[in-house]
């Protein structure tokens, strides 16, 4: 196993999330992915990075910093993106029993390690 | 965007407004041109429709000489633009869609609504017409009267 997915499973343990992904932010593609069966994760993937690299230009848009935590809380389960350095974002798809505060603590914690 | 095939038009138009593609072509293994946007030359159109049913035809070459089964993509990316091939099944045969983009989207996206296109292609070919292998002797006549038909002239 490498380090990207033992990374990835430590952020699927988390209860309530359904997968996590390390995708590439410039072009929207799957680099390493832990995912429960139903999710489409070449699709999240794309549309993270999209909706990302949206925000972000937002943000920059209305002299804001970065965003550190993209969430997207939908009727049946959220959406969060950590950036991870080197171009790659920390995605994971969560239903609505996640503890968010606890899954957006694991996914940072996954981002820190990929910048270490 | 031009259609030959005027049920193709709305999946196809559906593609173009999710994936900011640039150009695109859609053509049958032969390559012969069923669909194109953004091609503002006949000239281009036949010479992409060429080469992108060639690069097909070497991958599948290629993969029974690897023994790997069928390649069905081709991801170019360039530094301005980035070019995206795939092959894939219809009930009319086997067609290949070649999309140019930039960066105002993504490969991801670009492949994401690809997917969509062709299964909505599949879902919505009439399947009256079998596919029929072209014959070169009709094949200029055919490859004249689609270009005539996307270019209006």
């Amino acid at each position: 196993m490498n380090a990207y997915q033992e990374l990835l499973d430590r952020v699927v343990k988390v209860r309530g999330i359904r997968g996590a992904m390390l995708v590439s932010e410039d072009d929207g593609l799957v680099v390493a992915e832990s995912l429960s069966e139903g999710v489409d994760g070449a699709a999240v993937a794309a549309l993270a990075a999209s909706l990302t690299l949206r925000i972000r230009r937002a943000a920059a848009s209305a002299g804001l910093q970065a965003p550190a935590v993209v969430q997207l809380r939908a009727e049946r389960g959220a959406l969060l993106t950590v950036p991870g350095g080197d171009g790659l974002l920390v995605v994971a798809v969560a239903d609505r029993e996640v503890d968010l505060g606890l899954a957006r603590l694991e996914l940072r914690e996954a981002a820190s390690r990929l910048l270490a | 965007m031009r259609a030959i095939e005027p049920w193709v038009a709305g999946p196809l138009q559906a593609f173009l407004d999710d994936s900011n593609a640039r150009l695109t072509l859609l053509m049958t293994t032969a390559g012969q041109v069923i669909a194109q946007d953004g091609f503002t030359r006949s000239v281009d159109v036949m010479a992409a429709s060429a080469l992108g049913a060639g690069i097909i035809a070497s991958l599948d070459a290629l993969a029974d000489v690897m023994g790997t089964g069928r390649y069905s993509a081709v991801l170019h990316q360039g530094s301005k633009q980035s070019l995206y091939l795939r092959a894939f099944d219809t009930p009319r045969g086997r067609w290949i869609g070649l999309v140019v983009f930039g960066s105002e989207t993504s490969a991801g996206l670009v492949q994401v609504f690809f997917k969509d296109l062709a299964e909505r292609i599949v879902a919505d070919a009439p399947a009256s017409q079998p596919a029929a292998a072209p014959l070169a002797a009709t094949f200029e006549h055919e490859l004249n009267a689609s270009l005539r038909s996307l270019f209006g002239r």
